[in-house]
């Protein structure tokens, strides 16, 4: 459904943008309908950066990206506006996408105008109150609060309401529960995988490598603006190829298992490997070469 | 007995009245122990751990006693508090980056930080190059502003800085939140090395990341809406929770081995109640699948088991 080829973010920085600053480079892969792929890496590994390509927040350097048989590149004016009702994004801090003079629940009647303009006050209602419920939100108890009224789940569902309200195809979901308190974001993270199960994509993009494992299908490792891992969830993680995959995995803290330690403070650094092109390991297990 | 917190209550002051964001907690801690506190936010976590080293403006302390190493507290008098932070209570800010002065370099900091308490600076440059070391930094990054350091180097700076003076209670607030995983688990392993090597005596570590704890504390207390609801070894709270509460959250957090489509976690429905005007008995009653006629009275915070406190009417029968 969407893939994303040879995809190249470049930012330009230093006086009169003399230098040039490759935030991704060289990104490859693709979602399919149905399917949660999420994209784990550490800060400033770069993926923000291509939840925001994807949602053509930002243009390409180099590659493409495409949408079914659409180049989303390209697009711009009426069919950027078509291409924005099938994809949508939600980001990470719900109490800054809401204005707090304003109720909560205009920020579904935003979408309207724009995107669903020939629909009658009945029918309005009745697709607001189906989206509501998919995402376990009671009408009742949170159309007519403000935004303080509401907890951080409960405002981070109604984004994703307002998300599906649309005839939406793939949403991109930028750490949307690293601000949810723990009891919490299990509910959110499970109302994805229920959409995805009818059919909706997901870029679940996070730092949390228990969070990818729990809900996704097909894990991309991020370092540094390259992928170095790329495969089925259940095969990255219990086969990780990569030393960068498996120092990220050591490191995890768990609650069945301690660390093992033996790394000394000095060295808690990790070495920077070299990360080459892509290799196929297994079927559809791709990791990136080191140089060594 | 390093610590000891006796009924110890804390409001702050708003408009609307007073919020019992700590709300009678009483427990100890040992020589030599790392305690992990725990809860999700607004649970009055970071307050307990605040009115241990300086209470803010709005902050007032209620009732209750904080005894260190025997010596009482003065924990409502700012000026008398003075004599004990840094030397006897120390903490480490959630963000290092905002602990560090942005416009003196690392060495200035320390010498005025030093001065401060009277204690010479270069009395205490061997010491500190020897710590810096320890923690993979070299002696050059007394010469650098903070901004020159990465995240992760300021924050071990933090670290050496805030225990230089061996303090008897380190407070370690959200110390690895903002972290990445790689870099986290260094910082985690040094404040165990700290206290290994006798740097700090006991240490409190704030957390809303049950599973960080479970590497590094010795006991876990958890905390629910300004009231502990358990406390005991990290190994039992993690393994054998017995308060609903425990239970629940522990059974939301994903771990790398859980999967969405071969079991799935539930989180807990509704949230905390406000701590402005909070419900009489006990307060995770409205959330509590086990709750009965008796929950309308506040169970106390009693020992169950040896080494093992938990305050709900169904763990205590």
């Amino acid at each position: 459904m969407l893939r994303l080829e040879g995809v190249t973010k470049e930012f330009k920085t230093g006086t009169f943008g003399g230098k040039r600053i490759a935030a991704v480079s060289d990104i490859s892969f693709e979602i399919r309908p149905g399917e949660i792929v999420s994209l784990i890496g550490e800060s400033g590994s770069g993926k923000t950066t291509i939840g925001k390509l994807v949602l053509r927040l930002a243009d390409v350097t180099e590659g493409s990206i495409t949408f079914g048989d659409q180049d989303v590149t390209r697009l711009d004016g009426h069919a950027l506006r078509g291409y924005h009702a099938s994809v949508q994004g939600v980001f990470q801090d719900p109490f800054s996408s809401y204005n707090p003079v304003f109720k909560a629940d205009r920020v579904l009647d935003l979408i309207r105008r724009p995107y669903l303009p020939g629909l009658s006050a009945d029918q309005w209602d009745e697709r607001r109150r189906v989206s509501l419920e998919s995402v376990g939100l009671d009408p009742a108890t949170c159309l007519g609060k403000y935004p303080h009224q509401l907890s951080g789940g409960q405002l981070q569902r109604l984004l994703i309401a307002r998300a599906l309200m649309l005839d939406l195809k793939l949403l991109v979901a930028d750490e949307i529960i690293s601000m949810l308190d723990a009891s919490t974001r299990i509910d959110v993270l499970n109302i994805l995988g229920d959409l995805a199960s009818r059919g909706l994509g997901v870029l679940f993009i996070t730092h949390d490598l228990s969070l990818g494992h729990y809900i996704s299908d097909r894990t991309v490792i991020l370092r540094r603006g390259r992928v170095v891992e790329l495969g089925a969830t259940r095969t990255v993680f219990s086969d990780p190829r990569h030393a960068y995959t498996r120092m990220l995995l050591d490191s995890v803290p768990q609650l069945n298992a301690k660390w093992t330690t033996g790394r000394s403070l000095a060295e808690s650094e990790p070495a920077d490997e070299a990360c080459g092109p892509l290799v196929e390991v297994s079927q559809g297990h791709f990791v990136a070469s080191e140089a060594s | 007995m390093s610590l000891a917190v006796e009924n110890l209550q804390v409001c702050y002051r708003t408009l609307h009245g007073d919020v019992n964001a700590v709300d009678g907690v009483t427990f100890e801690i040992a020589d030599g122990e790392i305690a992990g506190l725990a809860g999700e936010s607004g649970c009055g976590k970071t307050t307990l751990a605040k009115s241990l080293i300086r209470l803010d403006g709005r902050m007032r302390h209620i009732t209750g006693r904080v005894a260190l190493d025997g010596t009482e507290l003065p924990i409502a008098n700012d000026t008398a508090m003075n004599r004990f932070r840094f030397r006897e209570v120390s903490l480490i800010p959630q963000y290092a980056q905002s602990a560090l002065n942005p416009t003196r370099k690392i060495g200035r900091l320390t010498s005025e930080l030093l001065r401060s308490r009277g204690v010479a600076y270069d009395e205490k440059l061997p010491e500190l190059k020897r710590r810096l070391a320890l923690v993979g930094l070299s002696a050059d990054v007394l010469d650098r502003y903070p901004i020159e350091l990465s995240g992760g180097m300021k924050q071990r700076v933090v670290m050496v800085l805030s225990t230089l003076l061996d303090p008897s209670l380190l407070i370690a607030d959200e110390l690895t939140s903002a972290l990445d995983v790689s870099t986290q688990k260094a910082v985690a392993e040094m404040l165990v090395e700290f206290r290994d090597r006798g740097f700090v005596k006991s240490t409190i570590v704030i957390t809303h990341d049950l599973a960080i704890l479970n590497q590094i504390a010795d006991t876990i207390i958890v905390m629910y809406a300004g009231k502990l609801v358990e406390r005991g070894p990290a190994a039992s709270i993690v393994h054998d929770p017995r308060h609903p509460y425990t239970r629940m959250l522990l059974g939301s957090l994903p771990e790398v081995g859980a999967r969405f489509d071969e079991h799935r976690l539930k989180g807990i429905a509704g949230r905390p109640p406000s701590l402005l005007d909070p419900p009489a008995g006990c307060r995770f009653r409205d959330r509590c699948p086990l709750e009965f006629s008796k929950c309308a009275e506040q169970p106390p915070f009693v020992e169950f088991e040896p080494g093992r406190h938990a305050a709900c009417w169904k763990v205590a029968a």
